[in-house]
């Protein structure tokens, strides 16, 4: 596993006048409709433990009013928690100054936002030198700068337009290049996709995708949408009622959901499409004269294993065979799961 | 019961004495300090009577292509400027040209004081609730209060002449400005300034990058009602020795010279209609941003 970027540790933030004498409670076990019924607070975010690693794609994700918004605010203080650390590359977050505060603003993480939160009476290049002009930097670096992350986000040429002349997928566009252009290692996105139609949407986690392949930041992602969080995500965090409910890879999500909130989540996704060979294959080999590598996807391998005519096949990582997948585990394994008998799904 | 048909209220003598016993406070106040408040107001009284005298003495043709100039470059529309040029002609035409600088000079000297005391009063409002809370009522009653009311102190404290004028001008004129920059700066997006925020911008770095520039649509409306509602005061001024156009208004009135009282009440109105259209037009082109479209 790669090095801890980010790690938050018993993170609670409670809404009220006296969040702090809440944590007791909520400690001894008050549940969020209690907290709000008896005491007139609201809870926000419950005992976060998170260990966000490097140069990875996070994925927070959570229906609305599970405190993902909420949380990713915490990590550049745009909200104070209640009570628990920060710490971002081992430094304290909550501890610094507003000076130190400012400075970790400017140079270390930068944020997208959900609507985009473009100043309308600046241009493109002005919005997208946005954060070097805050720094300070030189007119002549922010303008070359600014113009390098234009061309790479595919805006050319519309550089003097205003916000309100773009589309909505553009716009977003203008959100990440002005992110990226402060070169901060951690880039914070809270919903940046939401508000886009599906089409953009699909368009804009490819520039993602493409964009990390070569930056290697590490990026936070707030999603509702889990095909999204299974696309883009190299690990995933489920909230809900402000609390953690699972966290881990795509795979272990969709082969092992830890209670019936995250079943019902997964279960109208493509598993074919998320689950790749080595997440179900078992111990041995076949000699069926089939060899699949190990991180090709079920959606893919089960038709080819269909065309060779064979049932079952060798899994391949670096030439050698690391297990066997036969034909009927595969498609047992993209069954839709049943929520256990007679358990009620509730989501709050 | 007794009580229910007379209403408690103070006996004549104590009621006498109430009102005594502030008119009297009021005027140990004044006469002890009028005179420092006075030399206070000075180099602001020296200044608008210079501003007044520049603007009557100025060749008219010149006065009259600053205009054309000014509402050029607020406008930028040519029936506008057309518009300008042929009110001034007109008023000058009709024998009303030295009130109307004078008034032109007192609406522009009371504009700038409230543009310069209210934006930085709204501003401060819009960062506190408390302060918010406090303000407002006292730009309510400033509002709401007949302004013969107050002109009964400024006038014991000031005497009749131009300041005293100003100061009414301002207490009536004051309160939009204030009111539509505490509001324009509260109704800036929050998406906005939590991005702001997010780049690690400084509290002067908002202000000026984000809050003053998303809330001059309604910082403009405020300049625009503040100069409509001095327009409205200039005949009230005019009963405490402000010159200009409210002075032949007042004397029409009590002589019933309708002809007088009418072309210097549509010359007032021409200059209302003037300074709104300027102003209107510049805060549309403020925010020609805010169009969609290609090109634009």
């Amino acid at each position: 596993m790669s090095d801890i970027k980010v790690s938050i540790k018993n993170l609670y933030k409670i809404f009220g006048p006296n969040g702090k004498d809440m944590v007791q409670k909520v400690e001894d076990g008050a549940s969020k409709g209690s907290l709000q019924a008896e005491h007139q607070h609201v809870l926000g975010l419950s005992n976060v433990n998170i260990d966000i690693p490097a140069r990875r794609i996070q994925v927070i994700m959570g229906l609305s009013g599970s405190g993902k918004s909420t949380l990713i605010r915490h990590l550049n203080r745009l909200i104070e928690p209640t009570s628990g650390q920060i710490f971002v590359d081992g430094e304290n977050v909550l501890a610094m100054s507003d000076k130190e505060l400012r400075e970790f603003r400017r140079n270390k993480m930068s944020m997208v936002f959900q609507k985009f939160a473009l100043l309308p009476h600046r241009t493109v290049i002005d919005n997208v030198s946005y954060g070097l002009k805050i720094k300070g930097t030189d007119k002549d670096e922010m303008k070359a700068r600014s113009q390098k992350w234009i061309d790479r986000v595919g805006l050319s040429g519309f550089e003097d337009n205003y916000p309100a002349q773009l589309s909505g997928g553009m716009q977003q566009r203008v959100g990440l290049a002005r992110a990226l252009a402060t070169d901060a290692e951690i880039l914070l996105m809270d919903e940046a996709f939401s508000a886009l139609d599906p089409l953009i949407r699909k368009d804009m986690q490819d520039i993602l995708l493409d964009l990390q392949e070569e930056l290697h930041k590490t990026i936070i992602f707030i999603t509702h949408d889990l095909d999204e969080a299974l696309h883009i995500g190299d690990n995933i965090v489920i909230l809900r009622d402000g609390a953690v409910i699972q966290q881990g890879s795509p795979q272990e999500i969709v082969l092992d959901p830890a209670d019936d909130y995250v079943r019902d989540f997964i279960k109208d996704i493509n598993r074919a499409r998320v689950l790749d060979v080595s997440a179900v294959m078992k111990p041995g080999s076949t000699d069926s004269g089939l060899e699949l590598p190990s991180s090709l996807t079920l959606e893919l391998g089960m038709p080819a294993m269909v065309k060779a005519d064979v049932v079952s096949a060798n899994v391949m990582r670096d030439g050698e065979v690391i297990g066997q997948v036969s034909l009927a585990d595969m498609i047992g394994s993209i069954a839709r799961p049943e929520s256990h008998e007679g358990e009620q799904v509730t989501y709050r | 019961m007794a009580i229910f048909e007379e209403f408690p209220s103070l006996g004549r003598t104590e009621l006498r004495d109430l009102k005594k016993g502030i008119d009297f406070a009021f005027k140990d106040f004044s006469r002890d300090n009028g005179e420092a408040i006075e030399s206070f107001f000075d180099p602001l009284m020296f200044f608008m009577v210079w501003f007044e005298k520049l603007l009557i003495n100025a060749p008219w043709p010149l006065m009259i292509l600053i205009f054309a100039v000014l509402a050029w470059l607020g406008a930028r529309s040519i029936p506008i400027v057309i518009g300008t040029i042929v009110s001034f002609l007109a008023i000058g035409w009709l024998g009303m040209w030295e009130d109307t600088m004078a008034t032109v000079a007192i609406i522009s000297v009371a504009t700038f004081l409230c543009i310069g005391l209210g934006i930085p009063l709204g501003i401060l409002m819009s960062r506190s609730n408390r302060l918010q809370a406090g303000v407002t009522p006292i730009l309510d009653i400033m509002q709401t209060i007949p302004s013969f009311v107050y002109l009964i102190p400024v006038v014991m404290l000031l005497g009749i002449g131009k300041v005293p004028g100003l100061i009414a001008v301002c207490i009536y004129a004051l309160p939009p400005i204030v009111r539509l920059t505490n509001l324009g700066i509260r109704l800036v997006d929050k998406e906005v300034l939590e991005a702001a925020e997010s780049f690690g911008s400084s509290y002067r770095q908002k202000l000026f990058d984000v809050q003053i520039p998303l809330a001059l649509p309604n910082i403009f409306a405020g300049v625009n009602q503040t100069i409509m509602m001095a327009l409205a005061m200039v005949v009230i001024a005019s009963m405490i020795g402000v010159k200009g156009l409210g002075v032949p208004v007042l004397r029409a009135v009590s002589n019933q010279y309708l002809a007088l009282g009418l072309m210097n009440g549509l010359a007032i109105v021409a200059l209302a209609v003037i300074f709104d259209r300027v102003s209107q037009a510049y805060g549309k082109r403020l925010q020609k941003h805010r169009q969609g479209g290609h090109g634009v």
